[in-house]
């Protein structure tokens, strides 16, 4: 175990860092906003994977999938927040219209099992299945909007389980829309070169995911420190409930960061996509270790999140070099120790 | 009255049936009902989609008959779970009647699913689930167990002589760090070690590994060539990561490592590396052949293993209804008949040992990127390099003194050259 | 009080249907049933936690996994347990969950809300590592089979005098812990999950409350575990995945937080969805799904909160009733 053999280890937990940091960030920012703990996070990057598939599939071009990819998955957090976890207003109406087509969707499914198809072809049955749709989607909306929804704004235990009903619900529609084969996104042949740097191989995608951590660090540190738009932010994530006094509209800062959380798990399923593949069940194993990331730097703070990521990044690492019989026990006891201390991890604010 | 007005009415009605073209089982036939356990839901849904479509495609190309008798094909989704896989395995012969039930994917689901066959006295066909101790030192335990895929350590026995005989003297092993991973490379090692050969590291990465950053570099420098044993997504970041690092040694894989399964998704980094299996989608028989297009055409995918091991089941279980008269002769009886099939199976002839696990061919495999069977793309196959014939679980050691040993795990064969 | 006593009259006659009932409707049925009834005693030993202490823990099959391995360990490696020794392996199963729980509260019990869930989860994620990786006790992967289940007289290898023992271990539960949180004891962790300032001034060991609480929770997950690793007959690192976890938390907020038999409820049809359905659909999971966010969203205090949801409406709707009479102009 020689300088060499640090060094690239401490590298490539460096690299596995950045990646970390990308889908940790978002989840932090959005617990700092919202305090909804997010578990359809793992989801979003799973997605963000699955589009950037379909895009590179039509267009054959990686670098058009990463932007794609995020937009469309922050499109699809911008959704969810409105309409499921933050609604308001027509929102209201709109969510019990889309809960009652969903319901009677699969009212549909189950009565396909027996009710027979009466138009031809693969039009009409299409015709068919969306007329029965409608029409028993009609009374079960008429009924949700005689239930009224009880608010979950305030409840953190049914946000959390809310979300894991969405991450079961985007699972199952992953597999049906993209199937369950084990793929992998190829970058361009540039980047899966290595690059020879004093005697040491570094693979040149792990220094292209450290140079984008790096920027898009950046960029949000500026627009979080330097930007009116960042402090209200700030303001929201130190005092909800006296940044609306003073007048700050909440609700679009928490609509704003839960599309750019959602957003930046896209990117990071784009990025991490040709570095893990991307796979039924990727979702599940993300969001521990996006977890983690979050528990050590504490929620709600983008420094944490660096802090966390690399640690993270680093322990995973050097514990699966040095002390492979407990890898897993090197991930998690850290995380029980430094709650135990310090339950706001290291950089949280209560 | 009503029996009589049904006795006279029925020949009537097959008649009509008959010339109408509709066909109708003829009165009294049997149905054979077969129960067949994979994950259709979750991480493992696509492997356990494969496994169904390699049971179907016989099924279809048959009208639906196995040996004669009316197949009900029951497929329970389970959900990759063992404790699960025995809930529906109880189902299915509880509740449907099965006559026998087949499949569940992962080795903890066939040591959960063996004992179900023996308390429910109900035939178990271990069609995908590789663990060894099944057909060797629990034989005993389960009488109604019955296996027609392959061991684990099986294809990895030969490939461990034919590392040797390519003049590899140190080998560096990875590999997935759970039973299977220990299996394949306790064969590798034993018959790579016996040849004169020396497995100097061996690494485990937890399954479900992706980032292989901590591991590359641990490699020792001065080995000949690295094998590897990767599972599911596992396979397609291995080799790319291994290149990235700059490392060009040749890499022999265990089979899950290369398997059709994830071939297709792999880039071309991993032309040239060798594997070694009982089964390749690009053996060259008129046999293998169809089945390729035939599945390709239904199901626009190269099989994996995962379909034609299936598809051979089936293949095995119509000679044994054949060769049992059309009916269903009893579990017991079954079993027999069934260990004396000989079968011209799609990948190679099969025969069963008197342990009740194939006797097949192993083949070591090449990736190469050619066009094949008429097909106009060039594609990534497993070139078939080298076939070992008839192998046997227990190789050339000879059962007696194979099974003298404790199954290979993580400690056997011990790492002697590991510094 | 006579709403009280109707709903322990319900829940007895449900109970004495369930008994006769099953047990009638064929194997395949009698075999879920025993395995959401094991499930089921997991679920109300959160509720403990989350319904009346106000603790959301996202860990508790760590107790269960505890549970489990020790009847597995015993059985396969030992061979104790498959005679009168089941009792012991049951009375040890109880004690190493409650043991295990009164360990990892010295940890959990120093965070709240949000991060009491994160700490849980973190626990929970060891256990699962160690059962992973620690092979040669646990048998990584492949996961340890028990063989046979106990023989002493009862034969639970029937599988309705089987489903006879874990309804009376679940009925002997329910009754427990419905005493329990009766009790002052009980009381008390309700004013906690209240206000657990106020308890503090009235002069309540608030910590050591919700600590006892975290243990009794443990013991009886570690009792479920060890009827679990009976019921399958194998017990794999499966067993205590974060979505055990998840699962129970789900269960016990579809049935109903508090209410004790609600989490039986919520077993009883999560059961149902993915292994009944299950054999029928393929879309289960659509359907698991749509009741999570359905419930979530529209049944705060889930099912057992039903009947009190349509009273509200309906006193809603006839207080409108009156108002509107009472407008109208004479």
């Amino acid at each position: 175990m020689n300088t060499q053999f640090w060094l690239v280890q401490a590298f490539n937990g460096v690299s596995y860092g950045a990646l970390l940091f990308l889908v940790g960030a978002g989840l932090s920012l959005i617990f700092g906003v919202m305090r909804i703990v997010n578990l359809s996070h793992g989801s979003y990057f799973l997605l963000g994977g699955y589009v950037a598939l379909s895009v590179i599939a039509t267009t054959g071009s990686w670098a058009l999938s990463i932007p794609v990819a995020a937009i469309a998955i922050a499109m699809v957090g911008l959704v969810m927040e409105r309409l499921f976890l933050r609604p308001e207003g027509q929102f209201v109406t709109i969510r019990d219209a889309m809960l009652a087509l969903g319901i009677a969707l699969i009212f549909r499914l189950w009565i396909g099992r027996v009710f027979p198809l009466m138009l031809p072809g693969a039009t009409g049955a299409f015709i068919q299945a969306a007329v029965v749709v409608v029409i028993l989607a009609i009374p079960v909306f008429l009924i949700l909007r005689r239930i009224s929804a009880v608010a979950i704004e305030t409840d953190t235990l049914r946000q959390v389980l809310l979300t894991v009903g969405f991450a079961f619900l985007f699972q199952q529609a992953a597999l049906d829309i993209w199937g369950g084969n084990n793929m992998d996104i190829n970058p361009p042949p540039l980047l899966t070169q290595s690059v020879v740097f004093g005697g040491l191989f570094l693979p040149a995608y792990r220094v292209f995911m450290i140079a984008m951590a790096v920027i898009i660090g950046i960029v949000l540190w500026l627009v979080m420190e330097k930007t009116r738009m960042g402090a209200v932010v700030r303001a929201t994530v130190d005092d909800a409930q006296m940044a609306r006094g003073i007048g700050i509209d909440t609700n679009r800062v928490s609509m704003f960061i839960f599309a750019l959380g959602a957003g930046m798990a896209a990117l990071g399923g784009v990025i991490g996509g040709a570095f893990l593949g991307i796979y039924p069940g990727l979702d599940f194993e993300m969001l521990p270790l996006a977890f983690a990331v979050v528990i050590i730097g504490g929620m709600g703070s983008l420094g944490g999140a660096a802090i966390g990521a690399l640690l993270v990044g680093l322990a995973d690492n050097f514990g699966k070099a040095l002390f492979p019989e407990i890898s897993y026990f090197t991930l998690y006891a850290p995380m029980v120790l430094i709650l135990a201390i310090k339950p706001t991890g290291l950089f949280g604010r209560e | 009255m009503t029996s009589t007005l049904r006795q006279r009415l029925t020949p009537l009605l097959a008649g009509t049936c008959i010339a109408l073209g509709l066909g109708m089982a003829p009165a009294g036939a049997e149905t054979l009902t077969i129960g067949f356990l994979a994950p259709m839901t979750g991480g493992f849904a696509q492997v356990g989609q494969d496994m169904v479509n390699g049971f179907q495609l016989y099924l279809d190309q048959h009208d639906n008959k196995l040996g004669g008798m009316d197949v009900k094909f029951i497929v329970e989704d389970e959900q990759a779970k063992s404790d699960l896989a025995v809930t529906k395995a109880k189902k299915l012969v509880l509740q449907d009647g099965a006559q026998m039930f087949i499949g569940g994917l992962l080795a903890s689901t066939g040591y959960a699913l063996a004992p179900v066959s023996t308390e429910t006295k109900t035939i178990y066909i271990s069609s995908v689930p590789a663990a060894d101790d099944l057909t060797q030192r629990q034989f005993d335990k389960y009488p109604y167990f019955i296996r027609t895929s392959w061991t684990s350590s099986q294809p990895h026995q030969p490939l461990g002589q034919w590392a040797c005989d390519q003049g590899y003297k140190k080998v560096v092993a990875i590999a997935a760090d759970y039973a299977f991973g220990y299996e394949v490379v306790g064969g590798f090692q034993k018959v790579f070690e016996d040849c004169g050969g020396k497995v100097i590291q061996k690494i485990w990465p937890p399954l479900g590994t992706k980032d292989f950053g901590p591991y590359i570099p641990t490699m020792k420098a001065d080995a000949d060539a690295i094998f590897s044993l990767m599972v599911g997504p596992m396979s397609l970041q291995f080799p790319k990561q291994l290149r990235g690092a700059g490392i060009k040694k040749p890499i022999i894989g265990g089979g899950t490592s290369y398997d059709e399964f994830a071939l297709p998704f792999m880039s071309d980094e991993v032309i040239g590396d060798v594997s070694a299996l009982h089964y390749s989608a690009a053996i060259e028989t008129p046999k293998n052949e169809a089945f390729v297009k035939a599945y390709r055409a239904k199901y626009s995918k190269v099989p994996s293993y995962y379909a034609e091991n299936n598809y051979t089941t089936a293949e095995w279980i119509d000679e044994t209804i054949k060769k049992s008269g059309g009916k269903w002769p009893g579990a017991e009886a079954f079993i027999k008949t069934m260990q004396g099939i000989k079968l011209d199976s799609v990948r190679g002839p099969l025969v069963m040992d008197d342990m009740r696990n194939p006797i097949e061919n192993i083949y070591i495999k090449k990736v190469e990127k050619k066009k094949m069977f008429g097909y106009d793309k060039d594609e990534l196959w497993n070139t078939v390099i080298k076939t070992y014939p008839n192998v046997s679980q227990f190789w050339t050691y000879g059962k007696e003194t194979f099974l003298k040993q404790p199954v290979y795990s993580k400690d056997f064969p011990p790492c002697k050259y590991c510094d | 009080m006579t709403t009280q006593t109707i709903k322990i009259v319900a829940v007895a006659i449900a109970m004495v249907v369930l008994a006769l009932l099953v047990p009638r409707s064929g194997n395949f049925v009698v075999l879920l049933a025993t395995r959401a009834m094991t499930f089921a005693i997991l679920a109300m030993s959160l509720d403990i936690l989350l319904g009346f202490t106000g603790l959301a823990s996202l860990g508790q099959a760590a107790y269960f996994g505890m549970g489990a391995y020790l009847a597995a360990i015993l059985v396969a490696k030992y061979h104790v347990g498959l005679g009168w020794d089941f009792w012991l392996v049951v009375v040890l199963g109880i004690l190493c969950g409650a043991a295990l729980a009164a360990f990892f509260g010295l940890f959990a019990m120093r965070a709240t809300g949000t991060y009491f869930l994160m700490i849980t989860l973190a626990l929970g994620q060891c256990i699962w590592g160690l059962a992973y990786r620690w092979s040669s006790m646990t048998g990584g992967d492949n996961g340890l089979n028990l063989g046979a289940r106990p023989d002493f007289g009862l034969n639970l290898s029937d599988p309705i005098v089987y489903f006879y023992l874990v309804f009376a271990f679940f009925g002997a539960s329910l009754l427990l812990l419905y005493l329990l949180v009766r009790s002052p004891f009980g009381l008390t962790l309700m004013g906690i999950r209240e206000r657990e300032l106020r308890m503090q001034i009235l002069g309540y060991n608030t910590w050591l409350h919700k600590y006892v609480a975290f243990i009794i929770a443990g013991a009886f997950g570690g009792l479920s575990g060890v009827l679990w690793a009976y019921t399958n007959g194998i017990v794999t690192p499966e067993t205590v995945v974060l979505t055990t976890s998840v699962d129970a938390l789900l269960m016990t907020v579809l049935g109903g937080a508090g209410t004790l038999i609600g989490g039986a409820i919520g077993a009883a049809i999560v059961f149902g969805l993915r292994e009944y359905l299950s054999t029928l659909v393929p879309w289960w999971q659509y359907v698991l799904g749509a009741i999570y966010v359905m419930t979530i969203l529209y049944l705060p205090t889930g099912l057992m909160g039903i009947p009190a949801r349509v009273r509200q409406y309906l006193r809603s709707n006839r207080e409108q009733a009156k108002k509107k009479l009472v407008s109208v102009p004479s």
